[in-house]
């Protein structure tokens, strides 16, 4: 199997010396650019097939630069960011990027978000089965199970937790989610993302105040990951 | 009365003010003339100015002084309503009320000058002093676990002898120290934002039950082998209100009493929502604060000599700040046990929609 090729921008010696560190010794290949002009010439060189981005580079907003590589790069990018800073963070996330990690983060969250980047997105073709543990869901029959147990959902509820599954480990902010679910009038209306997100929770998870499937991204989104 | 002598009035208010409190005065001598003479009315003229020096600048003094003397003169010296005075006496009496008039304005003022400048000083020496408790305290907090990774990273560089066991202290302690240098600078970062004076909440539609759980997890992870019990209403409704500062607050209190009591000791927090006031109470079993009074527990860089662990002294002061930006409450107060209480009030929008309702 071929190792997949990372592309670190930024602009910190230390981190990149540690995320090269990281991704080598756990089986991708890596590069690295230290600026934003040296990051998009070598991605548009030779195309990884994943971007690790830091949004705070000296030459260039990060942003801008996210937005030049969505031009046409179309593998994933996951931004790293200094500050825990939402309006950043959802930003770099409506411009494209597919995740996002605050500096400083442990490197298991790190492969870990790599890893779920770089999986295939789930088609609505093909097995249209999903298996989680004790969680089955059928995307043909709009069927959820938990061990072996159909589960009623409402159409609603069915919408919301679909829509997290099929873009299983990454993180969904709640204007996209409000958006896709209730329309374009409704971003606003954060409460019913909340009351919903509570009422699938008490339906799929062992115990809902202590959600293993369907994940808070704090001031951000939501995501759904698979137990390991 | 007493507040208006006491305020501080802008220049021009301040001659408007001494013109009308002079003319008061003096037409309620004028009407009592039948009953004062005229000599007494000096002494309550000199007396009124001496009133006026206490708060009012030097130039609004010495305007009142020459006015009650030209009113004691013309209104009141016989003969009335000239400007002449027929006896020397009287001449020597006006002469003396001016001079005495002037002398109070010009000495009360130069002692409140001095006043002034010994008030700064003191002031200059007290945040000196707070200066130097936050370089201690922070150099303290800072250089600690700098320290440890330096003689961590140092050890596993330049000696040959570690065991396996070693090296895994060695680097278990790298990272604890990273983790609390992290914790301190994030606490850094948040006091600096509230003492910038621009911190303003940001609020959003919250499930409280989800963010208290969300805190307990983390102050859980941090503090291996401490449990915190948890009691909500699971029919809590939605507030509305700033979701870090929130979690900030409640993560130093639960985080706190983790690691400043006794692993025996029990923490409980519960949360209700009486009608748009949520309420939060994080309690502990361990020995309170014994040794700083409750009230001062909130200050800045206070922290107890007899504490198990060692901290910056911020912790508290984010809470109180925080909460306060959402206009909120917190207090303190001791447990039957001798344990702390801490009881946050925070007004807060709330929603209680059900699903049928979307």
């Amino acid at each position: 199997m071929n190792k997949a090729e990372i592309l670190i921008i930024d602009d910190e010696p230390q981190i990149r010396k540690m995320l090269e560190i990281t991704l080598q010794t756990n089986g991708y290949l890596s590069k690295s650019a230290v600026s934003a002009k040296e990051g998009l010439i070598m991605a548009a060189n030779h195309p990884p097939e994943l971007i690790l981005l830091d949004l705070g580079l000296p030459d260039e907003n990060g942003h801008l630069v996210l937005q030049k590589l969505r031009q046409w790069y179309t593998n994933p990018v996951i931004i790293l960011s200094v500050q825990k800073n939402e309006e950043d963070i959802i930003k770099a996330l409506d411009n494209g990027a597919n995740d996002y990690l605050s500096k400083p983060f442990r490197t298991g969250e790190l492969l870990a978000r790599i890893r779920s980047a770089l999986r295939d997105s789930i088609s609505e073709e093909g097995d249209t089965t999903l298996n989680f543990q004790d969680l089955q869901i059928d995307l043909s029959a709009r069927a959820v199970k938990k061990n072996n147990q159909l589960i009623k959902l409402t159409s609603t509820e069915y919408n919301l937790l679909s829509i997290l599954i099929k873009n299983e480990g990454k993180v969904l902010t709640h204007q996209y989610l409000l958006r896709a679910i209730w329309g374009p009038g409704f971003i606003n209306q954060s409460q019913y993302l909340r009351v919903f997100i509570a009422q699938v929770r008490k339906k799929i998870e062992t115990d809902p105040n202590r959600p293993e499937y369907l994940l808070t991204e704090s001031g951000v989104g939501y995501r759904f990951i698979s137990k390991a | 009365m007493k507040d208006f002598f006491l305020k501080r009035h802008s220049r021009n208010k301040q001659y408007l003010f001494s013109i009308a409190i002079i003319v008061l005065v003096s037409s309620i001598c004028f009407g009592l003339s039948g009953l004062v003479g005229y000599r007494v009315v000096a002494l309550i003229l000199l007396f009124t100015v001496s009133l006026l020096a206490i708060t009012f600048d030097i130039l609004p003094v010495l305007l009142a002084a020459a006015l009650s003397a030209f009113i004691w003169n013309f209104f009141f010296i016989p003969p009335r309503f000239t400007i002449h005075v027929y006896t020397t006496e009287d001449t020597i009496l006006l002469i003396m009320y001016f001079v005495i008039a002037m002398i109070n304005a010009v000495l009360t003022y130069k002692i409140r000058q001095v006043e002034k400048i010994s008030r700064l000083k003191e002031e200059r020496a007290n945040s000196v002093k707070l200066y130097n408790t936050i370089l201690n305290s922070l150099s303290h907090e800072l250089r600690t676990p700098i320290a440890a990774i330096i003689g961590a990273t140092d050890n596993l560089q330049a000696n040959n002898h570690l065991t396996k066991e070693n090296r895994e202290q060695l680097i278990e302690e790298i990272s604890k120290a990273s983790l609390r240098l992290n914790q301190q600078v994030e606490n850094l970062l948040n006091i600096s934002r509230l003492e910038s004076g621009h911190i303003k909440p940001k609020n959003d539609w919250c499930d409280i039950i989800e963010l208290v759980y969300d805190v307990v997890k983390r102050v859980e992870e941090n503090n291996p082998g401490r449990k915190i019990h948890i009691s909500i209403n699971q029919d809590l409704p939605l507030c509305s209100l700033d979701k870090g500062m929130l979690d900030q607050v409640i993560y130093n209190l639960l985080n706190n009493a983790a690691i400043h009591t006794e692993s025996s000791s029990r923490i409980d927090i519960s949360v209700t929502c009486p009608v748009d006031i949520l309420n939060i109470i994080i309690e502990d079993t361990g020995k309170g604060f014994t040794d700083i009074k409750i009230k001062d527990v909130f200050d800045k860089f206070s922290r107890s000599k007899n504490l198990k662990a060692s901290t910056s002294g911020l912790g508290l002061s984010i809470v109180k700040g925080f909460t306060e930006a959402m206009s909120g409450n917190v207090e303190l107060e001791k447990t039957n046990s001798h344990g702390s209480r801490f009881i946050i009030s925070v007004p807060v929008k709330t929603s209680f929609i059900k699903v049928a309702d979307i």
